[in-house]
């Protein structure tokens, strides 16, 4: 039952990670692909019936969250108080940027807003990225379950522990440039003539850099987070979720040059494969101890009582159906290109 | 105040408020949305599609502040109340979770149909996602009610060993009886908030004299529909919810009524004071045995007052819990006599014409808002000092690790962020309401 509520919510935050990627990968490459206010629009048409059912899935697996571990939510969102915070204000920025930026005629009402759009969303990427670099990396939790994270301290992965450190930096940047291919792709696929050719040529630039930082942040994981070895040494049968993205990312290179559905959705392939080689490297962990391993939070002791998770299946699984039916629904009607 | 406790407090207190200004105009906005579709649909007049489009517009900018001013909501249990999610997480977890899986995908999706599929869907589907915004906006009250339902009233959990709530009954959980009254109150409440502004927005038209013929027609949906939730909000939804109160908090009821002294026939204070040192109202102006009448429908039934309960089970803001309380109620008068007044006219045929009473209703817009909010605050400052009634003490539910520095910054942050939220949101619906529906 615990793995179960562990896989769920594990699907769920890759889900999120995925949807809500591409329009946030969207607004990261906003300012660069798109010159004129028209093809603006049109990088925001592309996302507009979207990205607010998307960011839903960030709402929903945090509800799971604390519905089956409320001892993992509650250390962690404490334990992460400052940078959710901040991801919280960029959400708010983010989100009017896209709905107050139509509403005005104005010179200079609209760059601003796709400022702030591209701000809030580059800012967000790599915070998304260095939140599951804490995770891989391991928190300061103490005997009450608890920990808390200043921003950052000397930027080390050992002695006193910040958010951001070398490690949870570079996974940031990868963060940011894997959205950023997902994004070009996305806008690429949804949009024609110049505007897509332009996704495209970017798209083809930024792979290497995900490929690159993709090796460099598998390298580094292992290197710092033991919990690795013994998970895959244990299960090597595992390797088959690395070895999908590798397959994933090459399949994104082999379809680039084309911009098809295919290519994007090689990518999403790319960042479930990555996501879920973590979860996979790091279970029955939920959330790793650095320093005393035992103090760290495990898929059971972390996991709320036995009848409310079974409970929760009987509603959970027809409640996901229902979902995944709205969200076949909305793409299959809003499916092909935006019509200018 | 300067402890992480206060702030932990007073950054829910604000953050909840200012996000509650958005739901309850979406969720009663919704409704009055169907209602439009369907006047259209059965109609065939182009005229309500019209109509129903405008206020889409207004829909989807207020529920776009209420997303992005919800998510903190969501988060805030884990930030700043991390004991009480650990320990409660096994009974709340399982509501908010069913938020997020049940209503919020359902009202995105939805939302996201009605506001860019219009030419996509055709008339039918068209209508059906106006149903579903409105399913989902409904349902998320739900389960948003069954949530502090469950604080207030506890029921369906047994306590683990390390002192966690398991949830012992989904059902009851689902069922608790706090919940009936409450959701029906809070939902009519939010009905009153959208007629209120859809009869101000027609009023401004009217008095104006642009858009004549849309502001009639919010004049005539915002006064039939404010007239009928107000009249609802104090019988029975009102009545019903404060005998819950009575008969489960009954020092909460003491309190919201500023009743010191245990009496046979317990007045009902219109105007007074409360003074908590000396122990009595001033400046009392009461309507004698009312208030046992009232809760009990015996003149002579006995109330309870604070005297007779040990102080530390008072509710820790007495003063502030009684003023909302008497604002709600005043306020709530206030609403069922103009709409009671604008229906009279509208149904003789006389409302358009009648200035002073469309200046009324135009003004009146902020009168609901302040009713809710005042409203939130007797519920939540009268279930004090306990986070979940009669278990758990709101003194023991903060996070244990965040300072109250940290809490201070992000307080003043909410704030900084709110204002200009507040600032453009004012900004944008004036302007939506200024250019009106389009012909």
């Amino acid at each position: 039952m615990h793995t179960f509520w562990f896989c769920a919510v594990a699907v769920m935050i890759a889900a999120y990670v995925v949807l809500d990627g591409f329009d946030l990968g969207a607004g990261i490459i906003h300012l660069f692909v798109a010159r004129t206010d028209a093809e603006r629009r049109r990088v925001l048409e592309s996302i507009g019936p979207f990205w607010d059912g998307n960011e839903v899935w960030l709402l929903a697996a945090g509800g799971t969250l604390f519905c089956a571990f409320p001892a993992l939510y509650s250390a962690s969102f404490s334990g992460f108080y400052l940078p959710l915070m901040v991801v919280l204000w960029l959400l708010m920025l983010r989100g009017i940027a896209i709905e107050f930026r139509g509403h005005v005629e104005n010179p200079l009402w609209r760059p601003l807003w796709d400022v702030v759009f591209c701000g809030a969303s580059t800012l967000l990427a790599i915070f998304f990225g260095a939140a599951l670099g804490n995770v891989v990396r391991g928190v300061p939790l103490g005997a009450s379950g608890f920990f808390f994270l200043p921003l950052w301290t000397d930027f080390g992965v050992d002695g006193e522990l910040g958010i951001l450190d070398w490690y949870t930096v570079v996974v940031g940047v990868a963060a940011f440039a894997t959205l950023m291919l997902h994004g070009a792709l996305w806008v690429a696929l949804r949009t024609e003539g110049e505007l897509a050719s332009r996704c495209r040529a970017l798209a083809g630039r930024v792979w290497w850099a995900v490929a690159g930082l993709a090796v460099a942040i598998t390298a580094l994981s292992f290197l710092i987070q033991p919990q690795l070895w013994v998970s895959y040494s244990a299960r090597p049968w595992g390797f088959v979720f690395p070895a999908a993205g590798v397959v994933a990312l090459l399949l994104v290179r082999a379809w680039i040059a084309r911009g098809t559905a295919a290519a994007f959705l090689a990518s999403c392939g790319f960042i479930a494969a990555m996501l879920v080689s973590a979860a996979f490297g790091l279970y029955p962990y939920v959330l790793v101890a650095r320093g005393d391993a035992r103090l760290g939070l495990t898929i059971s002791n972390a996991a709320a009582a036995g009848y409310g998770l079974q409970a929760g299946v009987w509603w959970f699984l027809p409640g996901m159906v229902l979902v995944v039916g709205y969200f076949v629904f909305t793409y299959w009607r809003f499916a092909g290109k935006d019509q200018v | 105040m300067n402890t992480a406790l206060g702030i932990d407090r007073f950054q829910f207190a604000f953050t909840i408020t200012f996000h509650y200004i958005f739901p309850q105009l979406t969720m009663g906005l919704a409704l009055l949305l169907v209602i439009l579709k369907t006047l259209a649909l059965r109609s065939g007049d182009e005229h309500y599609n019209r109509c129903a489009r405008f206020w889409t517009k207004i829909f989807a900018i207020n529920f776009a502040m209420g997303v992005v001013t919800g998510i903190p909501m969501e988060f805030q249990f884990g930030t700043n109340w991390a004991q009480f999610s650990k320990l409660a997480g096994g009974v709340i977890g399982q509501t908010l979770a069913m938020e997020g899986v049940f209503s919020f995908f359902l009202e995105s999706t939805f939302l996201g149909l009605l506001l860019f599929g219009e030419k996509r869907l055709g008339a039918w589907l068209h209508w059906f996602s106006a149903v579903a915004v409105f399913a989902g906006s409904w349902l998320s009250g739900f389960f948003i009610i069954a949530t502090d339902a469950w604080m207030q009233h506890p029921v369906g959990y047994r306590m683990g060993a390390g002192g966690e709530f398991e949830l012992r009954s989904l059902r009851e959980l689902l069922l608790n009886p706090w919940i009936f009254w409450q959701y029906l109150h809070n939902m009519t409440g939010s009905v009153v908030t959208a007629s209120f502004v859809m009869a101000a927005v027609g009023a401004f038209y009217l008095l104006t004299d642009t858009k004549n013929a849309y502001g009639r027609t919010f004049v005539r949906l915002g006064v039939t529909a404010g007239f009928v939730s107000s009249a609802l909000m104090i019988f029975p939804t009102g009545d019903g919810q404060g005998k819950m109160v009575a008969h489960h908090q009954p020092v909460t009821l003491a309190a919201m009524e500023g009743l010191f002294e245990t009496a046979n026939g317990a007045p009902l204070a219109i105007i007074g004071q409360p003074d908590t040192d000396k122990r009595k109202l001033d400046n009392p102006v009461v309507i004698p045995r009312m208030l046992s009448f009232l809760t009990y429908q015996r003149w002579g039934a006995q109330i309870k007052g604070l005297n007779d309960f040990p102080e530390e089970q008072w509710p820790d803001n007495i003063a502030l819990l009684y003023f909302s309380y008497h604002i709600m109620v005043g306020l709530g008068t206030i609403a069922v006599a103009v709409m009671t007044v604008a229906l009279f006219l509208l149904v003789r045929g006389r409302l358009f014409d009648a200035r002073w009473l469309l200046w009324i209703l135009m003004l009146l817009f902020p009168l609901p808002y302040i009713a809710t909010t005042a409203g939130w605050i007797t519920a939540e400052v009268g279930r004090q000092p306990w986070l979940i009634y009669g278990v758990m003490r709101t003194a023991d539910g903060p996070s244990p690790m965040v300072s109250a520095g940290n809490g201070m910054f992000t307080l003043l942050g909410f704030m900084g962020m709110y204002m200009l939220l507040g600032i453009l949101f004012l900004f944008m619906i004036y302007r939506e309401i200024e250019r009106g529906p389009g012909e």
